[in-house]
C-alpha cells in the first residue's frame, strides 16, 4: 500500500505523462491521416515542414493559437465559448480509465500502467462518452446558425441512437469475462487455443459484436462514412461552422482523442489489449506490451483512416435505419446467443 | 474525511443546480442546470458505494434522456420565457405543501435521531450486488417494470405512428 504522498505524486505524474502521449498521439494522427489520405488520392501530403512533413502538426498547433478568434456577433456566448471545452475535456477524461500495459514496478513503487484502475471502468468510459455529445450539440445550438444547428442536431440524435448498439455490443463480452474492469478484460483474454490461436475475444465467438462495435463507434466519433455532422458538402462544417482559431482546435482535437479512445476500446475488449509475445531481457518484457498495444491502435486509427479515403458518406435516413434496423437487432441477437453458449457452458 | 466533504460540496452543488434550474429564464439553461444536478447526484451515489448506480445514472438520466431535452429544445428553437408574478394556485397549495413537507422531514428526522448514519461505501453496491438482488428478491418488480416500459414503448409507438404510415410501414412518407 503506498503512502498518501507517493500516491498523489505517481497520479500526477502518470496523468502528465498520459496526456502528453495522448496529445502528441492526436496530432500526429492529424499528420497521419494527411499524408495517407494524400497517397490515397495519388498526393504527397504534408512534405514542407521537416522530413516528411513531421513538423506540420507543430506548425499547425502554432497557426491555430495565433489566428484571429473571431466571436460572431449573433451567438449566445456562454454556451458557444464552453462547447469546445466540454467537448475536449469529455474526450480526453477517458484516457484516465484505459490501461496500456501490465502493472510495473519503479523503483520500488508497483503502479498499474494506467491513470486509475477501477472496478466499473467501462461503465465509465461510456458515461463519459455519452457526456461527450453535450460539446457538439450545444456548439451547433448556440452557434445561431442554421448549418450549426442542423449539424447539432444530427450529432445528437446520431449518437444517442449508435450508443445503444454500442453499449449492447459490448455486454457479449461483459458475459464472456464476468467483470466491468478492463483490466481484467483484459486479463481473461490471455493464453491460446490449440497452441496458436490467441485467446482474444474476437477469436471466443465475438466477431460479430467486434464488427457491430466497430461500425457504431465510427458513427458515435462522427467519422466517414457517419460524417453527418460536418458533412461539408451540405453544411458547410456543421457544428463547428462558426468556430475558429483554437475553439475549432479544440473540436478537432477532440474528435482525434474520441478516435483514439474507441481504438483502445476495441484493442482492449476484443483484440486482447497488450497481450503478445515477450522475449529479450527483462526491461524489454516490461515495455513489449505497450508496443503490442500501441501497435493495435496504429491499425484502428490507420483502418479509420482508409475507410475515410475510401468510402462516401451515409444518407441520413440510410444511417438512421441502419442504426436501429440492422446494427440494433443483429446486436441483441449477439447478446442473447452469448448469453444462451455461456449459460450451456456453466 | 474526504468523501463527508466531496459529499457536502456536490450536495450544495447539486441543491444549487436545482434553485438555478427554476430561477433561469432559458430553457436551454434549465436543461443544462438539470444536468447538472443529475451528474452531481450520480457522485453522490458514487460516494455512498453505489458505483453502479452512479454509472448508470450519468449513462441513461445525463447522457441519453437530458441529451433528448436538449435536442428537444434545440429543435424546437424554444425562446426565453417570460417571467410571471406567479399564480395564485401555486401560492394557495404551494405554500401549505412546503410546510407540511418540511415538518414530515423534521419529524422523520427526529424520530430517527438515535440511529447510527450510513457509513459512506458500507451498503452493497457494486454490479454483482445489484444484480444478485434485481434477479433474486426484486425478480418480480423488475419483470414488471420491463413490461411497464415495453407497454410505455408500444403506446409511444402508436402515438407517433401517423394513420397513412400504418398501412405502408414506418419510414416510407410519401
Amino acid at each position: 500500500m503506498l503512502s498518501v504522498e507517493t500516491f498523489i505524486l505517481v497520479s500526477v505524474i502518470k496523468t502528465v505523462i498520459a496526456l502528453i502521449v495522448l496529445l502528441t498521439a492526436v496530432a500526429y494522427t492529424v499528420w497521419l491521416e494527411r499524408k495517407v489520405v494524400g497517397h490515397i488520392q495519388n498526393r504527397w501530403g504534408p512534405t514542407r515542414v521537416g522530413p516528411f512533413g513531421l513538423l506540420q502538426p507543430l506548425a499547425d498547433g502554432v497557426k491555430f493559437l495565433f489566428k484571429e478568434d473571431l466571436t460572431p456577433p449573433h451567438v449566445y456566448k456562454p454556451l458557444y465559448i464552453a462547447a469546445p471545452m466540454l467537448s475536449l475535456i469529455f474526450a480526453l477524461t477517458s484516457i484516465a480509465l484505459i490501461p496500456v500495459g501490465n502493472v510495473v514496478s519503479v523503483g520500488g513503487i508497483r503502479t498499474p500502467l494506467e491513470i486509475t484502475d477501477v472496478n466499473i471502468g467501462l461503465l465509465i468510459i461510456l458515461g463519459i462518452t455519452s457526456m461527450g455529445v453535450y460539446g457538439v450539440a450545444l456548439a451547433g445550438w448556440s452557434s445561431n446558425s442554421k448549418y450549426s444547428l442542423l449539424g447539432g442536431l444530427r450529432a445528437s440524435a446520431q449518437m444517442v441512437s449508435y450508443e445503444i448498439a454500442l453499449g449492447l455490443s459490448l455486454i457479449g463480452v461483459l458475459i464472456m469475462s464476468g467483470s466491468f474492469s478492463l483490466r481484467q478484460i483484459v486479463d481473461a483474454q490471455g493464453g491460446t487455443f490449440l497452441g496458436f490461436i490467441p485467446r482474444w475475444n474476437i477469436f471466443q465467438g465475438q466477431i460479430f459484436a467486434f464488427f457491430i462495435y466497430l461500425i457504431a463507434a465510427f458513427a458515435e466519433t462522427n467519422r466517414v462514412p457517419f460524417d453527418l455532422p460536418e458533412a461539408e458538402t451540405e453544411l458547410v462544417a456543421g457544428y463547428h461552422t462558426e468556430y475558429s482559431a483554437m475553439k475549432f482546435a479544440m473540436f478537432f482535437m477532440a474528435e482525434y482523442a474520441n478516435m483514439i479512445t474507441v481504438a483502445c476500446l476495441a484493442s482492449l475488449l476484443f483484440l486482447g489489449g497488450w497481450h503478445g509475445p515477450l522475449f529479450g531481457p527483462p526491461l524489454l518484457q516490461a515495455i513489449l506490451p505497450v508496443i503490442w498495444f500501441a501497435a493495435r491502435i496504429f491499425v484502428f486509427l490507420f483502418l479509420y483512416i482508409w475507410i475515410r479515403g475510401t468510402l462516401p458518406r451515409f444518407r441520413y435516413d440510410q444511417l438512421m435505419a441502419f442504426g436501429w434496423k440492422v446494427l440494433l437487432p443483429l446486436a441483441i441477437a449477439n447478446l442473447v446467443i452469448t448469453g444462451f453458449i455461456v449459460a450451456l457452458k456453466s | 474525511m474526504i468523501h463527508l466533504t466531496l459529499f457536502l460540496v456536490f450536495g450544495a452543488i447539486c441543491v444549487a443546480g436545482a434553485v438555478n434550474l427554476l430561477v433561469q429564464r432559458h430553457p436551454i439553461n434549465s436543461a443544462l442546470s438539470l444536468i447538472a444536478v443529475l451528474a452531481s447526484l450520480a457522485v453522490e451515489y458514487l460516494l455512498l458505494g453505489a458505483e453502479f448506480v452512479a454509472a448508470v445514472q450519468v449513462i441513461v438520466y445525463a447522457g441519453a434522456i437530458m441529451v433528448l431535452f436538449v435536442f428537444t429544445i434545440m429543435l424546437l428553437n424554444a425562446g426565453e420565457e417570460e417571467r410571471t408574478r406567479g399564480s395564485r394556485v401555486a401560492m394557495v397549495i404551494g405554500i401549505p405543501s412546503l410546510l407540511i413537507g418540511g415538518v414530515l422531514l423534521a419529524w422523520v428526522l427526529v424520530r430517527h435521531s438515535g440511529t447510527e448514519a450510513v457509513l459512506a461505501g458500507a451498503l452493497p453496491g457494486s454490479p454483482e450486488n445489484v444484480a444478485w438482488m434485481l434477479f433474486h428478491e426484486f425478480l418480480l418488480p423488475f419483470e414488471v417494470t420491463s413490461v411497464l416500459i415495453l407497454i410505455a414503448i408500444m403506446g409511444a409507438v402508436v402515438l407517433a405512428a401517423r394513420p397513412e404510415a400504418t398501412s405502408t410501414g414506418p419510414g416510407k412518407e410519401s
